[in-house]
């Protein structure tokens, strides 16, 4: 393998030189959505592509997501591989058949025949004061959805690794890009191409009394709080950041579980039916004996997401997330 | 832009069998007796399967019977590169693109037909259930052939109830904008189920939506096969040719019922399904051909027995043709089957005593 000087990126960044990588690399790659042709998408992800690559690989829509995602089958059918852009994870919904009775299910319906390799990717989550309705978070819904790949990552080099192998993949993966932290540290990427497989969470720090289960933004919130209680209490914190939601890496989970007994799973989307409770029925199915107490959830509440003003109140924090590991902890 | 006539639907051939128009050129004497054939291949199919549910055998199923004209129209200019996505009534399209009776036969036996049922590929989207969603589909072919510079053209087709949802006008809104290679016919039977057409839309005609999105509208008599085919023909070599899109209306009629759940008693005038039975496609049809001595009451009987017989085989071969195991739904969802899958997928098999089969 190539060494090539790795530079510091943000998330952004790191997006925006996937998608050159890819471009560069398979010509069958497209990207299309709201403003991502010479505004380079209204977070900047696609900044410079269509300079770069043209107006036929990437190019504007008309405003309708259904109509993206639609249109985005039929490429992937006739050959190309679609990256369509929702400009916010909010407007999602607007093209739920789309994604699920149709990109979902074309392997299926076809017995193989076509397939709809393609990377939805969508900003998402709080925390900027984005107006209402643009920032839930709906990988819970997308737990219900057979034939698609969720996957979140929470850091420059997973972004970059993990696009990649999304865009790789034969079959549909929704690709949900923390706004919160889009620009919110650097790290060092390498300028060449790598993949990150899907479905394998990453053990993001070892540890031997307690393991939280996290992704997206709640992993650098999970390693504040997680550094706190050390200093505090000595404990020492496993996190494991999922990387993939759907279908999620089971495996990961259960052994940091049967090692420390305590697990506590967060994530910003509501509690009821989501992420939160698929990990901790595989904890129940898988480690019951080893638990030494019940599994705490630290999520959004199950109320819609709200107006801007009240975000600071919905979104889990450190403060909340370290009781919870502080009762878990207890004996 | 080429605008339409609005006040008629364009025809060739009036119900009485009397030519009033030019006919298409390039149609042989031969090629006009193959469609009068696959307009009786269409019914018989559709009463077979009617037929077949009726015995418990098939699924519900919607019965074509009337739209036979519209089927072949849409279908018949279209070259093997080309496309096809339909609704679950345009089944007589996809026969004519090349798409096996038996395969649909298989479909309705209650599974999704593998590519070992249908054979080699020809370009047909499994057929569309959630109403007006293939046009985007189609529409995102069309665009994808135009990025690859290649020589195919999409036809879409849905139903004049389609027309109300937001995917068909977004299918037409992006064709406009890109210039896609593609057809988008509304078949209108008349009826949404129990919803007559005017009250679907306040437009008088529904291609005049076309105009709108900027292409093209065309109104046809669906139930004539010259004007269809000319009417399709056209805007397919023009979508071939880089002229953009083209919406098109056929004006026909659903004779039976929605589906076979379905009792259209309970909201359609018989005096209305008695006037379309005088505009069936097939009588005008073989009116013509008659006048034209392509066809006398010995080769007519010659044609119906052999497309009756060929239906009863067709449906043969679908139902002794190899049918999933309990796990055929675990098949196909992805590329490779996620390990949590897998597990469900042995577990079902577990609970039937059988093996995985390691598919």
């Amino acid at each position: 393998m190539t060494i090539t000087i790795a530079t510091k990126l943000t998330i952004i960044e790191a997006l925006n030189q996937a998608l050159a990588t890819e471009m560069e690399r398979d010509e069958r790659v497209v990207i299309l959505g709201e403003d991502v042709g010479k505004n380079g998408g209204v977070f900047r992800v696609t900044d410079g592509l269509q300079a770069r690559f043209g107006e036929s690989r990437v190019f504007d829509t008309p405003l309708a997501e259904s109509g993206i995602i639609g249109t985005s089958i039929g490429l992937a059918i006739n050959g190309l591989r679609p990256i369509p852009e929702i400009q916010f994870g909010g407007f999602l919904y607007v093209a739920m058949n789309q994604l699920v009775s149709q990109a979902a299910r074309m392997r299926y319906r076809s017995g193989g025949r076509y397939s709809c390799p393609m990377v939805i990717r969508a900003p998402f989550g709080g925390g900027v004061r984005t107006p209402e309705m643009h920032s839930d978070s709906l990988e819970g819904v997308f737990m219900q959805t057979p034939g698609l790949k969720v996957v979140i990552p929470s850091n420059p080099y997973d972004a970059k690794g993990l696009l990649l192998a999304a865009i790789e993949d034969p079959d549909p993966v929704i690709f949900l890009e923390n706004i919160k932290l889009y620009r919110s540290f650097k790290q060092e990427v390498p300028a060449e191409r790598y993949t990150i497989p899907l479905s394998q969470a990453a053990i993001v720090q070892e540890g031997s009394d307690l393991s939280i289960i996290a992704y997206g933004a709640m992993v650098p919130m999970a390693q504040d709080a997680a550094k706190q209680i050390a200093d505090e209490t000595g404990a020492s914190i496993e996190i494991i950041d999922l990387r993939t939601t759907w279908p999620m890496d089971e495996e990961t989970i259960v052994a940091s579980v049967m090692k420390t007994g305590r697990a506590i799973v967060s994530h910003e989307a509501p509690m009821a039916g989501g992420v939160g409770a698929e990990v901790v029925a595989i904890i129940n199915e898988n480690c019951l004996y080893s638990l030494l107490k019940p599994v705490a959830r630290v999520t959004g509440f199950d109320t819609p997401f709200p107006t801007p003003g009240m975000e600071d109140y919905y979104m889990p924090n450190v403060s909340r997330l370290k009781k919870a590991i502080l009762q878990t902890l207890e004996d | 832009m080429q605008t339409v006539d609005m006040e008629a639907p364009y025809q060739i051939l009036n119900p009485e069998g009397e030519l009033i128009g030019p006919l298409p050129d390039g149609l042989s004497d031969k090629q006009l007796v193959e469609w009068y054939r696959m307009m009786w291949l269409i019914r018989f199919f559709s009463n077979k399967t009617v037929a077949l549910q009726r015995q418990g055998r098939a699924t519900t199923w919607g019965p074509l019977v009337g739209q036979e004209a519209t089927a072949i129209g849409m279908a018949a200019p279209l070259l093997s590169q080309d496309w096809l996505a339909g609704s679950y009534r345009d089944s007589g399209a996809y026969m004519v693109k090349g798409y096996p009776m038996a395969a649909l036969f298989y479909y309705t036996r209650g599974f999704h037909t593998p590519p070992e049922v249908i054979g080699p590929d020809v370009r047909c989207l499994p057929y569309q259930i959630v109403i007006g969603t293939q046009m985007l589909h189609s529409v995102g072919l069309a665009m994808a052939a135009k990025i690859k510079g290649e020589d195919s053209v999409v036809v879409a087709g849905c139903g004049d109830g389609a027309t109300s949802e937001g995917d068909f006008n977004e299918a037409l809104n992006f064709a406009g904008v890109y210039k896609a290679p593609v057809v988008l016919v509304v078949v209108n039977n008349g009826w949404a189920i129990s919803m007559p057409r005017h009250k679907q839309s306040a437009a008088k005609y529904l291609a005049m939506r076309g105009p709108g999105f900027g292409m093209p509208g065309r109104l046809v008599d669906g139930n004539d096969i010259f004007a269809m085919y000319a009417v399709m023909k056209d805007s397919i070599d023009q979508a071939r040719s880089g002229g953009g899109p083209t919406l098109v209306e056929a004006i026909t009629y659903r004779l039976g019922a929605h589906t076979t759940a379905d009792d259209p008693t309970r909201y359609r005038p018989k005096e209305e399904a008695d006037y379309w039975e005088h505009r069936d496609p097939t009588k005008r049809f073989r009116t013509f051909l008659m006048k034209r001595g392509l066809l006398d009451e010995a080769s007519e009987r010659d044609i119906i027995e052999a497309a009756e017989t060929e239906v009863n085989e067709q449906a043969r071969i679908a139902y002794e043709a190899a049918i999933p195991g309990p796990d055929g739904f675990f098949h196909n969802l992805y590329a490779s089957l996620p390990p949590r899958l897998e597990r469900q997928r042995q577990g079902l098999l577990k609970e039937y005593s059988l093996q995985g089969e390691g598919r």
